[in-house]
């Protein structure tokens, strides 16, 4: 009992150290790589300089964030004159708690053995297992689901709450936007789920890693491309960034639902977008790209084509697994940053027009075709 | 448009990979150790392609003595259009050819517009531009005020066409 505390304490402080240092890290990749994108250099000149000497860390301006950070801590925390304070308050806890918790279910390494790790450990931990996830739940992608559209409250309520025009249009559009990308998301989810036959997001990665036709990895971008494409595409539209970013638009609503936000609180809502990147990475990563699984690698090491079986011990297949995870969260983030980097914005009516008439009816036909592929391969192994 | 425009997808793949291969480019650039971007660090580094007539940071020019060429008359300080060289006159009755010199020549560069007209304006061809700005940010407003010391000595230049030959036994003024 005590054991099964100490390790998800471990668990919970991970993931939240990982939630924290990739949002102020994918804000210093955000402006490093536009940066590069466009042919600049980006920050560079935040430093810590070392008491006592002349030295000073620069870091290639990894401190940016920390600058970021920290002005925000000390700015006037700006209140507009609102009739509903409550919900001017709670808004940014509103949209900023749900993005984490939703990383409580994501799978981020395959399977832990504390006993076999920490060998002195071994008579205290026995030889329980865990799955590296904070908590195993059967209905894991539901849960996914329904914290993610918790955040639309608090775009919604910042929008109605501050008194000001441009954050109530802010908060219609986020509204409407994010109720119809939702709807696409949980279609392109479905495809998955009527292959995988499960719910459970750490069966799902368990199951990706085989490998299909002898030589493809068993990874969910395999059996289902177009999923994945419009999975990203609305997961995009979901986290209101560029090209998606209408509903808060800096050159027709200033800042949207957000405008009458300041110091930290506006803080809060920058943060929820940062680490809504990397939920939407991990997510896909573990739906899409085999989560923590590297093609042809087990719980007990590699085996090649051909058998040629590499064994690795415990801790390294761990440290494999771990690794592999966050290369893939970093890579797909890096993705979403070229991709606000590279679009222009959409048109409002383009928008919707682009989720209702365009993305749910291919979601739709993907998730049809692939109910009927899988019923006729269980028609012929019948 | 034509189809393959209005499909979307592909367009946006190109684009993507344009951006990606500026981004991958410059990464690499950069990892073999060159630079990808043409930003200059100011003021670490100095641009190479500043014009040959630039009107950069101010000089004083030198007699062959070493001191300032200025007569103290302030046109240039009158002609300033920001109003921003500020000048003291001093008297030396031991020098009748130049009797008048600057005690005090303080250019506020946190003002400056670099327009030039002091140049124009000088009639001893005593103040000049040239190309390079050495130095020029500073932390404080305070600091921006040069002084005719560091004016008359930080390129230090002498007139040509004017060779005043140095007076023997007259003691070498410094400049102040």
């Amino acid at each position: 009992m005590i054991q099964d505390l100490v390790i998800y304490a471990i668990f919970i402080g991970y993931a939240l150290g990982l939630l924290l240092t990739f949002c102020t890290v994918l804000t210093w990749v955000e402006r490093k790589q536009a940066a590069i994108m466009s042919d600049r250099i980006g920050a560079n000149r935040a430093y810590i300089r070392i008491p006592f000497t002349q030295f000073r860390l620069v870091w290639l301006g990894l401190f940016h964030g920390l600058a970021d950070g920290l002005k925000m801590l000390l700015k006037e925390d700006f209140k507009p004159r609102s009739y509903d304070r409550l919900a001017y308050a709670l808004a940014p806890w509103m949209a900023f708690t749900p993005v984490l918790l939703v990383f409580a279910v994501i799978p981020f390494g395959g399977t832990l053995v504390p006993g076999q790790l920490v060998p002195p450990l071994a008579g205290w931990f026995g030889d329980r297992s865990y799955a590296m996830q904070i908590a195993r739940l059967d209905a894991g992608l539901l849960v996914v689901f329904a914290f993610g559209g918790l955040t639309i409250l608090g775009a919604m309520l910042a929008g109605w709450s501050s008194s000001n025009k441009f954050s109530l249009l802010g908060a219609l559009r986020a509204g409407s936007q994010m109720i119809s990308y939702e709807l696409v998301m949980g279609l392109t989810v479905l495809g998955l789920i009527v292959i995988y036959g499960t719910l459970d997001l750490t069966e799902i990665a368990a199951q990706q890693s085989g490998t299909v036709l002898g030589f493809l990895p068993a990874w969910g971008i395999v059996y289902q491309p177009f999923a994945a494409i419009l999975f990203l595409t609305a997961a995009i539209a979901e986290n209101k960034r560029i090209p998606f970013d209408l509903p808060e638009a800096e050159s027709e609503l200033i800042a949207g639902y957000f405008t009458e936000y300041s110091a930290m609180k506006m803080g809060l809502f920058m943060f929820a977008e940062f680490i809504e990147i990397a939920i939407i990475a991990a997510l896909f990563t573990t739906l899409f790209l085999g989560g923590y699984n590297l093609p042809y690698m087990n719980d007990s090491g590699f085996v090649l084509p051909g058998n040629h079986a590499v064994a690795l011990s415990h801790g390294t297949v761990v440290v494999i697994q771990l690794v592999t995870f966050l290369a893939k969260v970093l890579l797909l983030c890096s993705f979403q940053i070229l991709v606000r980097w590279t679009l222009p914005r959409f048109r409002w009516d383009q928008v919707l027009r682009f989720a209702w008439k365009f993305m749910f009816p291919l979601a739709l036909a993907n998730l049809i075709v692939t109910a009927v592929a899988v019923w006729a391969f269980q028609l012929m192994n019948a | 448009m034509t189809w393959w425009e209005r499909a979307y997808l592909f367009e946006i793949v190109r684009g993507l990979s344009i951006t990606g291969g500026v981004f991958l480019n410059n990464m690499w650039r950069w990892v073999s150790g060159r630079k990808g971007a043409l930003t200059t660090y100011y003021p670490e580094e100095t641009r190479a392609d500043y014009a040959a007539h630039n009107r950069g940071k101010h000089i004083l020019t030198q007699r062959p003595d070493g001191s300032p060429q200025c007569i103290a008359c302030n046109l240039c300080a009158t002609v300033c259009p920001a109003l921003c060289i500020e000048i003291e006159a001093g008297f030396d009755p031991d020098d009748p050819a130049h009797p008048k010199s600057p005690s005090r020549f303080e250019i506020d560069y946190s003002r400056c517009i670099f327009c030039g007209l002091c140049v124009e304006a000088c009639p001893e061809d005593a103040i000049r531009m040239v190309k390079e700005v050495p130095e020029l940010p500073m932390y404080e407003r305070r600091d921006m005020w040069l002084k005719g010391e560091e004016l008359l000595n930080w390129n230090p230049q002498r007139d040509v066409a004017k060779p005043y030959p140095a007076r023997g036994g007259r003691a070498v003024r410094g400049p102040t």
